[in-house]
């Protein structure tokens, strides 16, 4: 899923500082489940800025909504009604439904309140991992289903880099795993480590062309 | 205003008022079935609808009736501090407090030392 946090209280405040009514449009998908823009963060960040705004002694008005993913335009639809009553719209949603929402209220400043960080899943309560770079060419068919390309500090595909810790850390960061030493861990265990030992032709960094669309091919 | 867990605080709360003990004018009890109940969202509520001070009151460490209510609003209203921080505090307080049930005067403290934080704060609306 996709990984977002809130941007610092600061830069919110400063960004929609010069508008009155505002609407805080949530997202029910990625964002609620990493704690970033579902409804109840929706909650609480409405419940700061009218706080915030109540103190500065400015009129102002925050509408709250969540659709269940503003990615898509038919569900960001259902929030035109609200919009049309607000000066500006303040998305808890990842860079896409940001972007989906301006190009259907193309007339409303829509401002991101996440930092949208990567594609993850979640480790423990509270805490989620980088998992895929998104490169447009998989490969985890022979690292025994272990990303280098994000796991790996050095993104190298003929690792280990040489300085992996003992414990098998990474050099760069003792708090995480050498992802190449997951992967050897991982081959072995599948009796599959001779995927190591074979050759294999350049990477294709440029598999996805930027900006990138697919067609499905229609049944 | 203080949020009371049923199983400690809203009991001790009672015998306080039985006991005929002062508290002050401006409290006001909300009693909620554990300390767990009450999510950072009511305690940003409250200050929204005007308090100057959220209280939540659950069981004492490790006698919770639900196990881990109180050590879970104990979380939430750190949480809440940081968010009002966020925003510049502006003289609002949280605080998350263990009694047990047969403990009037405690309670009577508790909210006493709260009630003159926020007289000196002068922020008692």
């Amino acid at each position: 899923m996709i990984i977002a946090e809130r941007k610092p209280m600061e830069e919110i405040k400063q960004v929609t500082a010069p508008y009155k009514k505002l609407l805080l449009a949530g997202c029910g998908t990625c964002v609620t489940v990493c704690w970033a823009g579902g409804e109840k963060e929706v909650g609480i960040l409405a419940s700061q800025l009218r706080l915030a705004r109540g103190t500065e002694g400015k009129d102002h008005a925050i509408l709250e909504a969540t659709v269940e993913r503003q990615c898509e335009k038919e569900m960001a639809e259902e929030l035109r009604s609200k919009v049309a009553e607000v000066d500006a719209v303040l998305s808890l949603a990842c860079g896409i439904g940001v972007q989906t929402m301006a190009e259907i209220f193309e007339d409303k400043p829509i401002f991101p309140a996440l930092n949208t960080t990567f594609l993850g899943m979640p480790e423990k309560e509270g805490v989620w991992v980088e998992m895929c770079g998104a490169c447009g060419d998989c490969f985890l068919d022979r690292t025994g289903s272990v990303c280098p390309i994000v796991r790996c500090a050095k993104g190298l595909l003929n690792g280990p880099c040489g300085g992996t810790r003992k414990g098998g850390k990474c050099e760069i960061d003792p708090q995480k795993d050498c992802a190449w030493v997951l992967i050897h861990r991982r081959l072995i265990k599948q009796g599959r480590l001779y995927l190591m030992e074979k050759y294999y032709p350049p990477k294709n960094f440029r598999a996805v062309k930027r900006p990138g669309k697919i067609q499905a091919i229609k049944a | 205003m203080a949020f009371c867990c049923e199983h400690s605080a809203y009991s001790a709360a009672d015998l306080a008022g039985r006991l005929a003990l002062h508290c002050p004018e401006n409290l006001r009890v909300i009693p909620v079935p554990c300390a767990g109940r009450v999510d950072t969202l009511h305690i940003l509520k409250a200050f929204e609808n005007g308090a100057a001070a959220v209280l939540v009151l659950g069981c004492e460490e490790g006698a919770c009736h639900h196990l881990t209510g109180n050590t879970r609003a104990k979380e939430r209203a750190k949480h809440a501090e940081v968010l009002l921080k966020e925003i510049g505090g502006n003289g609002r307080y949280v605080a998350m407090s263990n009694l047990s049930p047969n403990a009037p005067h405690k309670f009577v403290t508790i909210v006493d030392e709260m009630n003159e934080r926020i007289k000196k704060s002068g922020e008692v609306r």
